[in-house]
């Protein structure tokens, strides 16, 4: 199987049997690497579809608190991008199979070299690229280095971009379109945006070929239910990232406490 | 133009993305983007209305105190016995620095785009004062991010935004300084943009903002060529201008960049050495990445990782420069130079004892520097520095680090 295929296949695999793709966003080194190299197989095992791997940024200005945190832990522990990649290479040597999408800041890529990450990631083993302050006009170049080495390159569309921009961003995307929920940062919130439904099917009509994933501020399974109706994959982070950070200062395992939220999250997005 | 060779120096100009060459932009999350292109249309069509432009003019006038006068700094040119140093006097401006000039831009488009709440960043406090001011004065909710480390070392400036009824938050993430304010006011707009205008306070960010706050700063050098050539019959030799961000150096340098002949330094903090984490000099120690939305010379690791920054001066604490000044720099424009916390210290104590003017340390980075060089220059040189704050707010800071009690 060819990696580029991975994404794409693991959401029609959701499709056939009913069902939104579950996307787990996790921090990469949070709290230690070693945590890492347990927890992706974990959250596949618990019925994530897709892994959002997290590289920790300094200056992590599109996230809420919980992810900054996760962030300054990881830092902490000696995670960058190339030890990100690391961990991610050693798990597919011993056959990790789940599809997993970098997601990271643009920086510590330009420090490696766009070029070079998108080398060093496909042979990682990753399966697609999310860069959050890479808009449309700056990413061209990285969109094309990564198609190169074949690897998905995924952007975001939110609540304020217009039509146009939608179509631009589903032009260099590949894999899936990511939809922003709400205009803000990462993290939990207590209800869903109003009209969501609505932004996601305008996003359908302005980008028919890809499916469409929701996220930011999504953390419960009746969030999950509500938006596996309409949507095609439905992204948790903060909220998985929580439950970790809980479980390490109550002295619980945090793979254990992730693996739990993340089985509750996958037997609701079933479409109903 | 009256240049050696003949040909005048062509300013950059950002293009269509914000970029100056290969610097600048807009690296933001998307849902930034829609509302980036809005501010950058409201800010055209502002620039182009008389209207707007003859209302700000009036409140830099009647409000703020411009123009600001030149000052022949003689007792000081005489002590370092070379040039002769003139000092463009933005400290003199209501609220104490250059950073008034932007703030009222700003807020008269806040309300011109039709937005009722402003968030700032600050590190010094004087952007975040300034920004408190114009609000008060145009009935606008304002709230200002700052850095727990400066909240603690600028504490006069917190007290003053707090009186002018802003909201000051300090901010714990990170290394708790300016550039930490800075991702916290981000974070706040993006939820905010329909209601909110980011009030951005050095030629930083996403495109619009390095542009549209050099332009509104750029009357510091228009009003410095015109009292220069009636004070000296001729435009100076050499500007001297500190740089954090860089909007009171690109102020005064902008209409002179034509003149050739006119030579520009900018003066970077080069706090305690200019090993990693120690000092804020981008030129030189820096390397090309994207800090806050632009892609600028920055202070970071082989990994891409935003380095710790250390300055005696909180307002020039930050690990990347505006993306103009990268570019100016590339061109041979300007050049940059670094000056440690000690003798900024020292600049700090003598300007007060020579001429009675007691200068922001930030400024004190850009004094410290012009002494040195008037040195070396002949009597028949001139050097005009920017004294782009004065030093009030930094009393108690330095009067406590010389374990004087007040």
């Amino acid at each position: 199987m060819s990696p580029v295929n991975r994404i794409g296949r693991a959401f029609a695999k959701a499709r056939t049997s009913g069902r939104a793709a579950l996307i787990v966003f996790v921090e990469a080194g949070d709290p230690d690497p070693g945590t890492t190299r347990r927890l992706l197989p974990a959250l596949a095992e618990a019925g994530a579809d897709v892994i959002e791997l997290g590289i920790p940024f300094s200056d992590p200005l599109a996230d809420g608190p919980v992810i900054q945190r996760a962030s300054e832990r990881a830092l902490a522990a000696g995670t960058t991008l190339p030890a990100a990649l690391s961990v991610l290479a050693g798990l597919r040597a011993a056959r990790f199979t789940t599809p997993v999408v970098i997601f990271s800041y643009v920086n510590p890529i330009l420090a490696m070299g766009e070029a070079e990450f998108a080398h060093r990631a496909a042979e990682a083993g990753a399966d697609g690229v999310l860069v959050t302050d890479l808009p449309p006009e700056e990413g061209r170049h990285l969109a094309s280095v990564l198609k190169s080495a074949k690897l998905d390159p995924v952007y975001l569309v939110a609540p304020t971009s217009p039509d146009a921009r939608i179509r631009r961003a589903g032009s260099l995307s590949r894999g899936f379109l990511y939809v922003v929920s709400r205009a803000g940062i990462t993290g939990a919130r207590a209800a869903l945006p109003e009209g969501l439904a609505a932004l996601v099917s305008r996003v359908r009509k302005q980008v028919p070929r890809l499916p469409v994933a929701v996220g930011f501020g999504l953390s419960t399974p009746e969030q999950v239910r509500e938006v596996a109706a309409f949507a095609d994959g439905v992204v948790v982070g903060s909220a998985i990232v929580a439950a970790m950070e809980a479980a390490g200062a109550a002295g619980r395992d945090p793979v254990e406490a992730a693996a739990a939220l993340v089985r509750a999250l996958a037997a609701a997005t079933l479409k109903v | 133009m009256p240049d050696a060779n003949g040909t005048a120096f062509r300013p950059p100009e950002a293009d269509a993305q914000g970029r100056f060459g290969a610097f600048g932009g807009r690296f933001v999350p998307e849902t930034l983007m829609a509302p980036l292109e809005e501010l950058t249309r409201a800010y055209k069509d502002a620039r182009r209305d008389p209207a707007f432009r003859s209302e700000l003019d009036g409140l830099l006038k009647t409000y703020a105190g411009r123009p600001t006068p030149l000052t022949y700094a003689k007792r000081l040119s005489e002590s370092q016995g070379g040039a002769r140093i003139f000092l463009k006097r933005e400290d003199l401006l209501h609220t104490g620095a250059h950073k008034i000039n932007n703030a009222l831009g700003q807020a008269l488009l806040t309300k011109r785009m039709g937005k009722t709440r402003v968030i700032a960043e600050t590190g010094a406090g004087q952007h975040g004062v300034a920004a408190a001011t114009a609000c008060a004065l145009l009935g606008l909710e304002c709230v200002v991010y700052m850095g727990a480390v400066d909240v603690e070392r600028q504490a006069l400036n917190v007290y003053r935004m707090k009186l002018l009824g802003a909201t000051v938050v300090p901010v714990m993430g990170g290394t708790r300084t300016l550039k930490d304010a800075i991702n916290e006011a981000m974070r706040d707009w993006v939820a905010t943009t329909a209601t909110t205008h980011y009030i951005l306070g050095s030629v930083l960010g996403p495109h619009p903002f390095p542009t549209m706050v050099r332009d509104f700063h750029s009357v510091i050098g228009r009003e410095a060529l015109a009292q220069s050539r009636k004070a000296l019959g001729k435009l100076p030799d050499l500007l001297v201008a500190c740089v954090g961000g860089g909007s009171n150096a690109i102020g005064l340098f902008r209409e002179f960049l034509p003149f050739r002949d006119v030579e520009m330094v900018g003066v970077e903090a080069g706090g305690r050495s200019l090993a990693p984490g120690e000092h804020a000099a981008r030129f030189g120690p820096g390397s090309v990445g994207v800090l806050h939305g632009t892609r600028t010379l920055i202070l970071q690791d082989a990994d891409g990782q935003v380095l710790p920054t250390h300055s005696v001066s909180a307002g020039l604490d930050y690990p990347a420069v505006g993306p103009e000044h990268a570019r100016l720099a590339e061109l041979g424009r300007t050049r940059y130079v670094s000056v440690s916390d000690e003798a900024a210290l020292a600049a700090f104590h003598r300007l007060a004892e020579t001429e009675g003017i007691i200068p922001a340390l930030e400024t004190a980075h850009a004094v410290a520097w012009a002494m040195e060089e008037a040195r070396r220059r002949p009597k028949s040189a001139t050097l005009l520095v920017n004294l782009s704050g004065r030093g009030d707010k930094d009393v108690v800071s330095v009067a406590r680090r010389e374990g004087v009690e007040l």
